[in-house]
């Protein structure tokens, strides 16, 4: 058998989801359904997000819709206030949110872990206070309306379904580049620091070079998200990017489980889709999520699928063999 | 001029008096909680409750507070940090922030959305009465916020100083292992102090929530998260540092106005905190164990 075939073989349940997510929009006709699925898809980009530092490397951010609000205000000003295309509005939303990263971490990474932590809330409100008053620059608290829907090399993303699509091609890019990376000789230094920074260090691992990097490249995503978002709701406003925003991705994070690659998306897609299914919970969605962050952690600390290894590496043109791999090194994030 | 100064100062010392229930809190558990603010909200609408229903009474008012935000307290430190005391202390930090999410949501399903108010026959005898000293003119309402807010933080030094209790507490935030090895009860410590801290932010909630006469279920959000920057600036465990912060901003968010845009006034604080993260992380009165009661 060829090995095209036997990798596909192996990877048959994750080629099987991508086959239902590509199928979905035939057989769901419902337009809110599709939008819902929308925003799913951009809640897993910033879990991933998150995920890459509060899982992987073991960082406290809990300040991420900073990251996030920037994205999606780089993109929307630079297409509706200067006419940027799409393409080039859309890399600098994640270029932009991924300087602030840097400016951000630079400083801040040498700390400890709750000063970080409260750097990094610090960090989402001043974000928030900065677009809802500086009128003249983001619209205050009015907001920025008409954000153009995305065109993508000529591909004018108009209808739901396409935006579906557009958004589900951003996600299944992330989540393999997010797959790829932290399977990487990048990705076991991050767990490395995780499980023991001096010990990490020791062993030759830069550790503030790579606390920056993974921020970097975490704020990098929130930003892409930030611009799917802006571009599939085409309007924005300061209140879409507060903490209660960050807590959201927190509580995704809990509930899914942290450390792994498919528990981002399960969380996402729980917490997302419940307030929206059932609307008479609707109201009570903030609610939802502060409970789930408060019982999470009494049952269930890890999340539901944190302690095991999952790879979503979809890795058709693999020419070696694949070894068994079991994840027992991944182990929940452990004390900071 | 100096009214300006009375104004801050007013405003000030409920910062820190949040930032003292903070410090007290991270001192000994040598955690941080989200939910301060929070708590200091529920604090604010036990004696908004109190006061329009019960009698007009602020004692009442604030004895109201003292109890719920006291046992609302003992609640979360058992819920968020005794239960899970092996547990990493990031599941702690989201515990606490799962409480101040689920406390804003359930003050707006009980009193709604909206400001509320105590009708102005009820405070006007509090807010409009003024006392002149000197040159200048002090509401009743104002005094009666510093007045409290000092009475409160000497009474905190005694305590810490002199009771048995006080003792205990500093032991264990010394060092929690030699203190139970002494026979101090810690979990019982650490509870007790947390519900402390969080009857603080309770009296805190009260007094801010009469001088402004304003009552919402996210009152606590900007306060809760100002007072933690002050705690920052002032060392997360230096009990004078946070009061001094505390004032220190309340002062110069007032004088700030005449600078800077008013809406800007709020940023003030987290940058503040910034430059002093960035700058002396240890915070502006040194880290390190719950100091200014010490009678070592």
């Amino acid at each position: 058998m060829p090995q095209i075939v036997k990798n596909a073989l192996e990877n048959s349940p994750l080629i099987l989801f991508l086959a239902a997510l590509v199928a979905a929009p035939f057989v769901i006709s419902n337009q809110y359904v599709l939008q819902i699925m929308i925003f799913i898809g951009i809640y897993v980009i910033l879990a991933q997000s998150l995920n890459l530092l509060n899982g992987y490397i073991g960082l406290i951010a809990i300040g991420h819709a900073g990251f996030y609000g920037i994205g999606a205000y780089t993109s929307a000003m630079l297409t509706v206030d200067m006419g940027a295309p799409f393409e080039v509005a859309f890399l600098a939303a994640g270029l932009v949110a991924g300087a602030f990263g840097w400016a951000l971490g630079r400083p801040t990474l040498r700390l400890e872990g709750i000063y970080l932590a409260l750097a990094t809330l610090g960090f989402n409100i001043i974000v928030w206070l900065v677009l809802l008053n500086w009128n003249g620059f983001t619209g205050g608290p009015l907001g920025i309306k008409d954000i153009p829907r995305p065109s993508v090399f000529g591909w004018e993303v108009d209808t739901r379904i396409e935006n579906y699509f557009f958004v589900l091609a951003v996600v299944a890019v992330v989540v393999f580049t997010m797959a790829r990376l932290v399977n990487s000789r990048f990705g076991r230094a991050l767990v490395a620091i995780r499980e023991d920074q001096l010990a990490a260090a020791a062993m030759g691992v830069n550790v503030t070079r790579y606390k920056v990097q993974a921020f970097v490249i975490s704020a990098f995503y929130a930003g892409i998200a930030g611009a799917c978002y802006a571009h599939s709701v085409r309007y924005i406003s300061p209140d879409s990017f507060t903490m209660l925003e960050s807590f959201i991705l927190l509580a995704i994070l809990a509930l899914g489980g942290s450390g792994n690659m498919i528990g981002p998306i399960v969380g996402a897609a729980i917490l997302i889709a419940i307030p929206e299914l059932f609307r008479a919970v609707s109201e009570y969605r903030m609610l939802l999520y502060g409970l789930v962050l408060i019982i999470v952690m009494q049952v269930r600390p890890q999340g539901l699928f944190g302690g095991h290894h999952y790879d979503l590496r979809l890795r058709l043109f693999d020419r070696r063999q694949r070894k068994a791999y079991r994840g027992d090194v991944f182990l929940p994030p452990e004390a900071m | 001029m100096f009214e300006q100064l009375v104004n801050g100062l007013t405003q000030g010392s409920i910062y820190a008096l949040l930032a003292l229930g903070f410090t007290i809190i991270f001192g000994v558990l040598r955690m941080v909680t989200f939910a301060h603010g929070e708590v200091f909200m529920v604090g604010a609408y036990a004696g908004f409750v109190v006061f329009t229903h019960l009698q007009d009474n602020l004692v009442l008012a604030l004895i109201a507070a003292v109890v719920a935000t006291f046992l609302l307290g003992a609640l979360i430190e058992i819920v968020a940090f005794r239960r899970l005391r092996n547990a990493p202390h990031f599941s702690s930090l989201l515990v606490t922030i799962g409480f101040s999410v689920v406390l804003t949501q359930l003050a707006r399903l009980i009193f709604g959305a909206e400001v509320e108010s105590i009708p102005m026959r009820q405070i006007e005898g509090l807010a409009f009465s003024e006392i002149r000293i000197g040159e200048v003119y002090v509401s009743y309402l104002q005094l009666s916020v510093l007045m409290v807010a000092l009475l409160i933080m000497a009474a905190t030094f005694l305590f810490f100083r002199y009771s048995r209790l006080g003792t205990a507490i500093r032991a264990t935030a010394q060092d929690h292992e030699a203190a139970m090895a002494m026979g101090v009860d810690v979990n019982r410590i650490f509870t007790i102090t947390f519900a402390f801290g969080s009857m603080m932010g309770g009296i805190a909630g009260v007094l801010i929530g009469f001088y402004y006469n304003l009552f919402y279920p996210t009152m606590g959000v900007m306060l809760g998260l100002k007072a933690f920057s002050a705690a920052v600036i002032g060392g997360l465990a230096s009990m004078p540092g946070a009061i001094l912060a505390g004032l220190l901003i309340g002062v110069v968010e007032v004088f700030s106005v005449d600078f800077v845009n008013s809406n800007f006034r709020h940023l003030i604080a987290f940058v503040f905190m910034f430059a002093v993260l960035l700058i002396r992380p240890q915070g502006l009165f040194g880290g390190g164990q719950l100091k200014g009661a010490r009678g070592d």
